[in-house]
């Protein structure tokens, strides 16, 4: 049994070791968000965040996951509250088969936690590492620039917050 | 109910409007031969199912369901066909339930392909909900005793002057929407128009970025297991011989299936089927029978092959002498889908009727083809579609349902999850084909096109069920089925062919289509199948007779050009980009192309510039406009959205994509061996300018930018270096190669 931490709660689970972390995500706890692209790395579709970074779940075994703080998707909001970068790619209508977008938000998350107000080029250099196959990349970009002057705003009204957090 | 099979007292008021029939089979269709005779068709795909309500349900509690054999793809279909129902139905589009592709739910529309579900679903959903409005309307009249002409449908009520209102669940009563359509509706004039002509926001999208169940990926059944297919290392490869038993003893294994070639896997959990997967290939002795060609020398391997010639265009009239001839060869090479969802489904056989999940693109085709390779009644399959990541065409998605039902079929009453690796993807998909052609023309003393010959060399661009032989797992069973004749497609839209025939208006016109009937790789529809090699080829060879006419690019297309949607979009895709006031530049060329899709969809023009580097011959999008006339327009984001993507989706083929083969297999495995664009080379701005057409045709847009978009950077790099690269893609080493560097 290996007990992971996903979007804040303690989950045991009876996976085998060296089963990558998106597997159990999918399929024992049940998680849509991460998607299965190519299982090499190559393309971002998986893509959560671990401890602060942007990491590969397809690539990545449970094994070495004990402890370390797990977000998905699903642990920035939900449809009924979606989290201000979730609400942004709804805004800017940013999907098409929409396949590609719960990695390309997981990726953002990472960059927009550690950078507030990245410029349009770190944007696009940060999001390179992930793939869209429908061409929704100017629609993905004007998303995350939205969310980040969303956050912004957020950061500058709620300095307890982030005082919180320190 | 003991109904009569026929009943020739009903027959007159039948072939009226507003009567029930109850399970009388035979009536509607003879209301349906009475038609035939003396009306004009009906709209849209009400051709093929003309009741009401195959298309709409009401419900006793005023709930409304809209049926669609359309599915949607990501292009926003769902959207736009709840906005059309919802506006002549005079409801709020949240209230209105969509059901999509089912065979056993919705009308059999075929497949959800080229650019038709606006034409072909929208147009028979808008007409029937006109319809089915103008029925509750006649029924309150009588109820209220009111004129139906001072009656008006709002908010699922019908009201009368006095306010006095009847709810639509109270006036359904005895399938009073079970009626044939009739040709005509009374549509809501184009100024009265609320929600036609709005960009709705998608209903998909907030499930699509939270985590909701989007995707057949995502379908979850009680008991199901989870499958893995292997795969022979070339398409006709034989499975000579297997020990299976290591890998029926990993954890969590429950069987092996093999029948013939066709090899997969069951387990309880899916990292345990893919590593058992991997058992099993490592164990698996094949026969690799397949030789594929020569990739480097493709296109004469394409050209040598025997070929069915048709004359697609044959237009001789009086014209000036011709000064001079042009003539120039086009070549694009294999290219792929690349869904970034490899193709996934999900199947449950109870031992005698089995059910299909399925991201294909059509239901009814699909449910065909496993019928038979399963050799079941068709009635005893039902497919119903669900989202898988964009295909832009005949994926894997098809032979992975058949590989669920296969694999079902073993392991009857426990649902089985199948998805495909991507190494699985990029091996097996139907490719884009390649395809070779050769264009001639004269131009006469003043610069006008006095002749035009075009000839088209192509496979196929269809090798989708409904025949089980499409099916890759069907081909590798132990007695095997073998696909059908390659077809050609017909005109106007054809395929290898289509766009084939210029728009423009020239007196003397020859084009002629060579269907090669043998594929060297497996091939099939990719977004715009032909239109996309035939408009880059078209439309660069326009710009090689401007410049030989010393004629502007859109000045040359203007003058052969009468259609004035077509001309009113390339004005406007010139002025947006700021055409005539364009600064040249070291390293900078500006590029123009137009189509209207198939010559009977959207009409799109797109206007690019584009960087070089000199050094590496790397060539950089650097901004795009479109402007796109879809006919009436219905959700204009979502039109946007389509040519957006198309335009970047075509950018990447045009600039980075071919498929690499050697003898013996694929090379194009994974993402490094087939690259696509990124974002790290990705256009300053995309700009889609949408010209809507109030009371015009739905138009199909989903893929009009296609052709265009490769065609203008085409041109933008001939701009740029003087030189005209006319072989697909324009990537580094070929750039590099043709500017000498």
């Amino acid at each position: 049994m290996i007990t992971l931490n996903v979007n804040g709660r303690s989950r045991d689970v009876d996976d085998a070791p060296n089963t990558p972390l998106l597997y159990v995500l999918r399929g024992t706890l049940e998680l849509n968000g991460a998607k299965f692209g190519c299982g090499l790395g190559q393309c971002g579709a998986c893509t959560v965040v671990i401890d602060g970074k942007p990491v590969f779940s397809c690539l990545t075994p449970i094994s070495i996951l004990q402890g370390r703080k797990i977000t998905t998707l699903e642990g920035l909001g939900s449809e009924d509250a979606p989290s201000p970068l979730q609400r942004a790619f709804i805004e800017e209508q940013a999907a098409q088969c929409g396949y590609c977008i719960p990695g390309m938000i997981m990726r953002a998350h990472a960059l927009l936690t550690a950078n507030q107000s990245p410029t349009d080029a770190e944007i696009r250099e940060h999001m390179n590492a992930n793939l869209c196959r429908c061409g929704t990349h100017m629609r993905i970009l004007a998303a995350i620039n939205r969310a980040a002057g969303g956050m912004h705003a957020a950061g500058a009204r709620a300095p307890a917050k982030a005082e919180e957090e320190e | 109910m003991n109904a009569p099979l026929f009943n020739p007292s009903r027959r007159d008021v039948l072939a009226g409007a507003l009567v029930v029939s109850f399970s009388l089979r035979a009536i509607p269709s003879l209301a349906q031969e009475q038609e035939n005779v003396s009306k004009p068709p009906l709209p849209g795909s009400l051709k093929k199912a003309p009741m009401l309500d195959a298309w709409i349900r009401i419900d006793a509690d005023g709930s409304v369901t809209v049926f669609t054999g359309k599915c949607e793809i990501g292009q926003g279909v769902k959207t736009a066909l709840i906005q059309v129902a919802a506006e002549e139905l005079e409801l709020d589009p949240h209230a209105i339930h969509l059901v999509t592709a089912d065979t056993a739910r919705a009308a059999n529309e075929g497949f959800t392909s080229g650019s038709n579900s606006m034409k072909d679903s929208a147009s028979a959903i808008r007409n029937a909900a006109a319809q089915v409005r103008e029925i509750l309307i006649g029924i309150a009249a009588e109820r209220l005793g009111v004129a139906a002409d001072r009656l008006r449908a709002q908010s699922g009520a019908i009201i009368g002057p006095d306010n006095r209102r009847a709810a639509y669940g109270d006036l359904v009563a005895g399938n009073v929407l079970h009626v044939t359509a009739q040709p005509t509706s009374k549509l809501k004039a184009p100024d009265t128009l609320k929600i036609i002509g709005q960009s709705l926001p998608r209903i998909d999208i907030p499930g699509k970025v939270t985590g909701g169940v989007s995707y057949v990926h995502d379908l979850r059944l009680s008991g199901m297991v989870h499958a893995r297919v292997v795969r022979p290392p070339s398409y006709d490869a034989r499975l000579q011989s297997i020990d299976t038993s290591d890998a029926e003893k990993m954890p969590g294994v429950i069987k092996v299936v093999r029948d013939g070639s066709f090899l997969g896997i069951l387990a309880e959990r899916e990292f345990q089927a893919v590593t058992a997967m991997h058992a099993l290939a490592a164990a698996a002795k094949w026969d690799i029978a397949t030789k594929l060609p020569d990739e480097t020398n493709i296109s004469s391997i394409i050209e040598s092959l025997p070929a069915e010639d048709h004359v697609i265009a044959d237009k001789h009239a009086e014209s000036a002498s011709a000064t001079r001839t042009l003539q120039a060869v086009y070549r694009r090479p294999y290219q792929m889908h690349g869904s970034i969802g490899p193709s996934c489904a999900v199947a449950s056989f109870d031992g005698d009727a089995l059910t299909v999940w399925s991201h294909a693109q059509g239901m009814f085709p699909l449910r065909q083809a496993i019928a038979e390779m399963l050799r079941l009644p068709e009635e005893k399959v039902r497919c119903i579609h669900m989202e898988g990541a964009g295909c832009y065409g005949h994926n894997g998605a098809d032979d992975a349902a058949a590989d669920a039902a296969l694999l079902a079929r073993a392991l009857p009453g426990r649902p089985v999850r199948v998805q495909w690796m991507r190494e699985q993807e990029h091996q097996w998909e139907p490719y884009g084909p390649a395809m070779v052609s050769r264009a001639r023309a004269s131009l006469d003393a003043g610069g006008n096109i006095v002749d035009w010959w075009y000839e088209v060399r192509s496979n196929t661009h269809s090798t989708r069920p409904p025949g089980a032989g499409q099916l890759i797992a069907a081909r590798h069973l132990e007695t095997p089925f073998t696909p059908g004749p390659p077809r050609p497609g017909d005109q106007p839209e054809g395929a290898g062919d289509r766009n084939a025939v210029p728009l423009y208006v020239l007196p003397n016109v020859r084009v002629v289509h060579h269907l090669v009937p043998d594929m060297p790789l497996r091939v099939s529809a990719l977004r715009g199948l032909g239109a996309y090699h035939n408009i880059f080829a078209i439309e660069s060879f326009m710009d090689e007779l401007a410049a030989a006419a010393g004629a502007d690019a859109i000045e040359f297309r203007l003058r052969h050009l009468k259609d004035k949607r077509a001309r009113a979009v390339i004005t406007a895709a010139a002025e947006r980009f700021g055409w005539s006031s364009w600064q040249a530049a070291k390293g900078k060329g500006r590029g123009f192309a137009f189509a209207r899709y198939k010559n009977l969809a959207a009409f799109c023009a797109v206007a690019v510039e584009v960087n070089i580097e000199h050094e590496s011959g790397h060539v950089r999008l650097g901004r795009a406009i479109a402007a796109v006339d879809s006919g009436q327009a219905v959700n204009p984001n979502g039109i946007a959205n389509q040519i957006q993507g198309g335009i970047v989706q075509s950018a990447s083929w045009t600039l980075y994509e071919s498929v690499h083969f050697e003898p013996r297999r694929i090379l194009s495995q994974d993402w490094s061996t087939y690259p696509i664009l990124r974002f790290g080379t990705m256009p300053e701005s995309v700009d889609v300018y949408v010209i809507d057409a109030p009371g015009e045709p739905f138009l199909g847009t989903g893929e009009a930018a296609q052709g265009p978009t490769a065609a203008a950077i085409a041109n933008a790099v001939a701009n740029a270096t003087g030189v005209r690269i006319r072989d697909l893609p324009l990537n580094s080493a070929r750039v590099k190669a043709a500017i000498g560097v």
